[in-house]
């Protein structure tokens, strides 16, 4: 097969199911219809691999606090300490 | 104040002298309970009023959960008297306490062994005859008690949140209780059962249950009455999940007693919805008081001793309803306090009150999603 820009020969790799012609002397690449989607499949999946943060462990509620971030300061440093400690032992 | 202090003081000579032993002699709790350590005994003397007969299947239930839950000293028949009123006698555990946690840490052992413990708890078959758990009546009392201090923008919040606690379930419980099994709507049961109150129970669920608006000591009948109305809604509709559950957990109801830890206090202990006994520590961490790692150690460790309160992918189906009743339960309890000691809420109490709003928004949310 010829480049279609510089006439050189075209020579052609396989890779994970997709079909690329690259040329010897302009480097340049020819894709087959379908192919561009293709790739653009793949690299989603593999930066939802990459970036998706972790599902959290066990979830919360709707109406839950946030937590984490500058809203993360538990109860047990500071002087909410008496008053939370005291919830965690009283009825 | 003098005579019920003289009172209280009496009170607490009679169970130094029901004690077997001697010792030092510590008041631990002077509340609607009255406990003294004497010794290594602890005698504890219930509020008026307390059924015996409640009392004593609790207590023989304690003796049947050997390495779950400490057993009281003596068998369960032998309920002791003093001053009119109940007394039980127990081995002094060494009770996990605030000085545990006063280096900053967080008690993560504590939390797998409470977890440990009610998992196996839930597990346990309820004794024949055991009284309802008593979890749904402390939220009512805490509720009663809000209706004394007054009105403010917090005491409405709360009372807003409370009033979701009853919209997801009156829908449930309706569409089930009012359908034959072929799913055809019965008009027969609903006008038995619900006389004419589904569409106002639907609308305004709260307005079915007055005595929570304006609880009064001439009407004793309104707790009652309210507590069943709880006790109705918060029961779980799918019969799977009625468990024996202890009713009020949280860490101060861990003692080390011979080298184990141990569930102590089954004055709440009873047939229920298990999810109830996580509700505590699942409010705090919604309301962002519990540090995730915290809940997340307490959750696991529930589910790795085989926990079936709440299911494994997503333990807020079951989790959100009694989370919620615990956070208005809880909110309302510091509300009470701060106003009664005349000081702004602390903290705590504010994340609390703040998470009824949000519990509030989101039920509005849910509403317009459904409109």
């Amino acid at each position: 097969m010829e480049c279609p820009k510089c006439r050189g020969h075209m020579r052609t790799f396989d890779r994970n199911g997709i079909h690329i012609d690259q040329c010897d002397n302009c480097k340049g690449i020819f894709l087959d219809y379908g192919e561009l989607e293709s790739l653009t499949r793949m690299e989603t999946q593999w930066a939802q691999q990459q970036y998706a943060p972790p599902p959290p462990a066990h979830g919360g509620p709707a109406w839950g606090a946030p937590h984490g971030g500058h809203g993360g300061h538990y109860g047990h440093h500071g002087h909410r300490n008496r008053s939370w400690v005291g919830m965690l032992f009283s009825s | 104040m003098l005579r019920e202090d003289a009172a209280s003081a009496t009170l607490v000579d009679e169970l130094v002298r029901l004690a077997p032993g001697n010792g030092p002699v510590t008041v631990l709790k002077d509340t609607r309970v009255l406990v003294v350590r004497v010794g290594d005994v602890v005698v504890k003397a219930y509020p008026p009023g307390t059924s015996e007969r409640d009392l004593r299947r609790r207590l023989d239930a304690a003796h049947g959960l050997p390495g779950v839950m400490l057993a009281p000293l003596g068998p369960a028949e032998r309920a002791e008297h003093a001053g009119g009123r109940l007394v039980t006698i127990w081995p002094a555990g060494e009770a996990l306490s605030p000085d545990d946690l006063a280096d900053g840490t967080m008690p993560q052992d504590a939390w797998e062994s409470g977890a440990r413990l009610l998992a196996r708890l839930h597990a346990s078959p309820p004794p024949s005859g055991m009284p309802p758990a008593g979890g749904p009546g402390r939220l009512v009392r805490a509720m009663a008690e809000l209706g004394q201090v007054g009105d403010s923008p917090e005491t409405r919040q709360i009372r807003e949140a409370y009033r979701t606690l009853a919209e997801p379930l009156h829908a449930a419980d309706l569409r089930t209780a009012d359908r034959h099994s072929d799913g055809r709507p019965s008009a027969d049961v609903r006008a038995t059962e619900h006389p004419a109150t589904e569409h106002r129970a639907t609308e305004h669920p709260a307005t079915e249950h007055p005595g929570v608006e304006h609880p009064t000591a001439e009407h004793p009948t309104a707790e009652h009455r309210e507590r069943h109305a709880v006790d109705r809604r918060t029961a779980p509709s799918h019969g799977s999940r009625v468990a024996l559950t202890h009713g009020d957990w949280h860490l101060g109801q861990l003692v080390r007693h011979e080298g184990a830890w141990l569930l102590i206090d089954p004055d709440d202990l009873g047939v229920g919805d298990p999810a109830w006994d996580l509700a505590r520590p699942a409010a705090w961490f919604a309301a962002g008081l519990l540090d995730p790692e915290s809940w997340h150690t307490f959750l696991s460790a529930y589910a790795g001793a085989g926990g079936t309160a709440v299911s494994a992918d997503d333990p807020w189906r079951e989790l959100d309803l009694p989370a919620r009743a615990l956070t208005v339960q809880l909110a309302a309890t510091a509300t009470v306090t701060a106003m009664r000691a005349g000081s702004a809420l602390d903290d705590v109490a504010a994340a609390l009150v703040s998470s009824c709003g949000r519990i509030v928004a989101a039920a509005g949310d849910r509403r317009q999603g459904e409109g």
